[in-house]
């Protein structure tokens, strides 16, 4: 085993040194009732040609999709994946990065935390906001943290969450929730209006003296930018506090920060922005406040600069009094770890990207979507689904109410037009939801035009 | 190399923000093949940002550069030992990382139709087989991004185990006082208090103790086997009936899984659930602080209530997501899972094989015990005799000297060892918890002991020298206390 450098005298020394006869013999701590007697069933070894080979042959089952490989795939729905630069793949496989643990030794983890540090200025540039942790799982995760967040600030128990929240945040808050009392004293969706944005009016029937906050999502589910001051506004006459998600952090190249519009509390998913979509994860969940209370009330791991006893400035984990290695069961999350590679990554990404290029890469986006928008929804029988305003995505009716078939019919004509909604609602059936990209040129969307009409003709 | 610039090139890097030259990019974006659209136009006033966010403008090369020098200040497994106990910072084969570079198993968009991606669908379903067939269990989920998560997710489907019978009392769990400052905290995140146990003179659990504190309010215990104190629970299998017996269930985190691998499997023991830490056991990196992943597996009495989707194989050999689980406990995160990581640990577990697993479980056990008998008689050791994967030393030996854990862990920086995790398990002052893994070699631990023996010789000899290390690092110790009093957690111009 290459793995392993043990050598038959190297053994024969070490247990000689031990005081035991043989490797088993160690074992004859675990009492016999419960040692494994047998072979694992699990399958002989493979060389690494062999390995290879069957990776190979079960990507080879796989349609790759999106801006990574091929720009036959129109699909978004809070994965956003865009085209990251090869540079990035090298800098965050250095080993340096890629096999080091856990920043607790600051003195041999500096590289790390800087690279931390950046990506938490990053996030606070983004969205508007104070201070950031070191990431979270995913944006589901990091939504559902900051809810339980407000709540512990504001000792209030209920959210209220949009209706242009993506679906599976909400199934995630639900399924977190689910211990901590009766749902329905905890969770209200907000139903959105008929032009697909949060009801100003349902949210202001909605608040009262128990919420704690308010979720609303911009570019929301169905693509559309909400306008976040008014739900603000709102939210805190009634001292609710706001979240804001974002799934696609690109948007805000262009869009109103969260912070700008009063939201007190921002989460997100990078992924896009990091690296290839690899089937949903490993994720880069964002989350950021502003305000001193926040500060201490935030989960995860935070990094903050100091100096050493030279005077010399350097990085350090901070404020882990909040959190379960010092605090156990009175920690603000149980949360062990970030994505810290996941956030190196995206770190990396808007480092290349820079004020203007990310600035350009979010034009390209919006330039194309207006584009597919005007291509597609002309289409015979399509729709916009909504009228407002959107980013790179946008959602469409089609034409007989059935989505799901339209994408396969697509997809048997190697294009995957976007995401069938059906899959998240029942009444969702005939919404297909368009995501675009800086990696989707002209022709492409043409193609898809051309292909939308032709399955649906 | 001497001019002091140079030295400092080498050993300073500010944050790239510094570095910033308006109108500097490293970006070539594609062009604008259609026409362009300004957001100002399109959107009313109160949708549009006014300022850019304030991103750093460097070329390509102050990336890389920038990027490569801070790399440089960090401990890497690649570098050298890295023996953090209950980390399982093992060697990560270049190999799995190859497998995850492998375009048709990462351009893959979760929401793409299922006919598209039925190679990455069985991986996922032969991982779950693999990870079964490791620990005995029934089923494993591949959702928890973490293991902190995967104990999450185990307590909740502890708890819909007992509502589904009508169980709604059961609030409270058993955690022994040597455990993971994650298990109570995940508890409390989840709506269970807390009971803890004592751990025996012996550094086992007692049966006792566990006896003691069962009773109709008890969801369940969680155990972590082999212990951070890198004991076996040798009662496991009573404990497990008593819990039984009381109607609770047995949750084993699987933390310290690479002392066990084909010499006890959990599952067939009765324990109800236990999360697996791929980026431990299987071998994926670390990556500065995650990624990794926590799949949990179930006995057949959880299988009802595991988070959806679940991955299933058809009679024809295809592969789908199941949605229709009427006892879930829900969704978890978004999407399937960490699947980045499922191809490491799957790439691992291919390679390795059965016999692979089971001999870096005997190696990494004997390199733990070897290590053992090196250092005893330099340090204390708090619970003598086999240990399995990892060993439990203290400084109470050098209180005298005035050097402690602290002091020793930051030392070792400077003979280029990554320190051994500190002050935990809680129940030993002063703890010094060593992992070595299966991959070191018995120079290196040979080298690793020889440090520790001058280490404690300075400390009878030179405390200072000591308690001022370390002094071969690019920085030394870090002023926390005002890190933490005036928190500067960006940067600012």
């Amino acid at each position: 085993m290459r793995y392993i450098p043990h050598t038959p005298d190297d053994i024969q020394r070490m247990l000689n040194v031990i005081g035991v006869d043989s490797v088993e013999a160690l074992f004859q701590v675990i009492p016999e009732a419960q040692r494994f007697g047998d072979d694992l069933p699990l399958p002989a070894p493979l060389s690494e040609g062999e390995l290879m080979a069957h990776l190979e042959e079960l990507g080879g089952r796989n349609v790759t999709a999106g801006a990574a490989t091929g720009n036959r795939a129109f699909v978004g729905a809070g994965l956003h994946a865009h085209q990251v630069p090869r540079v990035v793949d090298h800098l965050s496989l250095r080993s340096e990065f890629y096999t080091a643990y856990t920043p607790y030794q600051p003195e041999v983890s500096q590289g790390t935390l800087l690279a931390i540090f950046e990506y938490q200025t990053m996030v606070c540039e983004l969205f508007g906001m104070e201070f950031s942790n070191a990431s979270m799982y995913d944006g589901a995760t990091a939504a559902v943290e900051a809810m339980l967040m407000a709540r512990r600030l504001t000792r209030r128990d209920r959210v209220l969450v949009s209706g242009g929240v993506h679906p599976e945040y909400l199934e995630v808050a639900r399924t977190y929730m689910a211990g901590l009392g009766p749902l329905e004293d905890q969770l209200t969706s907000l139903p959105l209006t008929p032009e697909g944005r949060t009801d100003l009016a349902a949210l202001d029937a909605a608040l009262g003296k128990d919420v704690a906050a308010v979720v609303v999502q911009s570019p929301n589910f169905f693509g559309l930018l909400e306008d976040l001051a008014p739900v603000c506004e709102a939210a805190h006459a009634h001292k609710a506090l706001v979240i804001a998600v974002c799934a696609e952090p690109l948007s805000l190249a262009l869009a109103r920060a969260p912070g700008a519009a009063g939201a007190d509390i921002a989460v997100g998913e990078g992924i896009g922005l990091a690296g290839p979509p690899n089937l949903g994860g490993p994720g880069v969940g964002m989350l950021a406040a502003s305000g001193k209370k926040a500060r201490r009330a935030i989960p995860g791991r935070l990094v903050g600069q100091t100096r050493d006893l030279d005077g010399k400035p350097g990085f350090v984990l901070t404020l882990s009094t909040r959190e379960q290695h010092i605090r156990r069961e009175k920690a603000t999350s149980n949360i062990c770890t970030n994505h810290g590679l996941m956030a190196l990554r995206f770190a990396i990404h808007l480092s290349l990207l820079g004020k203007g290029g990310f600035d350009g890469l979010a034009r390209l986006n919006l330039a194309k979507a207006e584009y597919a928008k005007q291509r597609l929804a002309a289409l015979d029988g399509f729709a916009l689904r909504f009228p407002g305003h959107t980013f790179n995505e946008f959602c469409l009716d089609v034409p007989g109410g059935d989505a799901a078939a339209v994408v396969s019919a697509a997809a048997a004509r190697g294009l995957v037009p976007g995401v069938a909604l059906g899959r998240f609602a029942p009444e969702l059936n005939g919404a297909l939801l368009v995501s675009i990209n800086e990696g989707h040129r002209k022709e492409e969307i043409d193609d898809l035009a051309r292909i939308l009409a032709e399955v649906t003709a | 190399m001497s001019s002091p610039e140079t030295r400092a090139l080498l050993s300073e890097e500010a944050p790239i923000f510094v570095q910033s030259s308006a109108g500097r990019s490293g970006a070539t974006l594609p062009a604008m093949d259609v026409p362009a659209a300004d957001p100002a136009a399109l959107w009313p006033a109160e949708l549009v940002r006014d300022e850019r966010p304030g991103l750093p403008e460097v070329s390509e090369p102050e990336v890389v550069r920038h990027y490569t020098r801070a790399s440089l200040w960090n401990h890497h497994i690649d570098k050298g030992m890295y023996p953090l106990g209950s980390c399982t910072m093992k060697y990560n084969p270049k190999s799995a990382d190859a497998a995850a570079g492998i375009a048709s198993l990462n351009a893959l968009h979760p929401y793409q139709p299922e006919e598209q991606l039925q190679g990455a669908l069985e991986l996922m379903w032969r991982l779950e087989q693999l990870l079964c067939g490791v620990s005995g269990f029934e089923r494993v989920t591949l959702q928890p991004a973490a293991g902190a998560h995967g104990e999450l997710c185990g307590l909740m489907l502890i708890r819909a185990y007992h509502l589904s019978r009508g169980d709604t009392g059961r609030t409270k769990v058993l955690i022994p006082d040597t455990a993971h400052g994650t298990n109570p905290a995940s508890c409390s995140l989840n709506g269970f208090s807390t009971v803890q146990l004592e751990t025996g003179a012996d550094g086992v659990l007692p049966v006792q103790a566990v006896a003691e504190a069962l009773d109709d309010q008890t969801a369940g215990i969680m155990l972590t086997n082999p212990s951070t104190l890198g004991l076996f629970e040798t009662h496991i299998g009573e404990i497990v009936q008593r819990v039984h017996d009381a109607g609770g269930l047995v949750y084993m985190d699987g933390a310290n899984l690479n002392a066990l691998m084909g010499k006890f499997r959990p599952g067939d023991h009765g324990v109800d659930v236990m999360h697996f830490n791929l980026h431990k056991t299987f071998a994926t990196p670390h990556g500065g602080g995650g990624p990794g992943a926590g799949p949990v597996g179930v006995g057949a009495s959880l299988v009802p209530f595991l988070p959806t989707p679940t991955v299933e194989r058809r009679e024809d050999g295809t592969f789908h997501l199941d949605y229709d689980r009427p006892g879930t406990v829900g969704r978890l995160r978004s999407f399937y899972g960490n699947f980045g990581m499922h191809v490491r640990a799957y790439a691992f577990m291919r390679e390795l094989g059965a016999s692979g697993l089971t001999e870096a479980t005997e190696m990494a056990v004997l390199n733990a015990n070897y290590l053992r008998r090196r250092i005893e008689g330099l340090l204390h050791i708090p619970y003598p005799g086999v240990c399995m994967h990892e060993v439990v030393a203290s400084d109470r030996d050098l209180k005298e000297t005035g050097v402690t854990t602290l002091d020793i862990s930051k030392r070792l920086m400077d003979y280029g060892f990554h320190p051994p995790t500190m002050y935990f398990p809680l129940v030993v002052p002063g703890a010094l918890m060593i992992e070595p893994t299966e991959s070191e070699s018995v120079e290196t631990i040979d080298c690793f002991v020889g440090a520790l023996e001058e280490i404690v010789r300075d400390a009878k000899e030179d405390p200072e020298l000591i308690k001022g290390a370390p002094h071969a690092t690019g920085v030394r110790r870090m002023d926390e206390a005002s890190a933490a009093r005036k928190p500067v957690l960006r940067w600012t111009p």
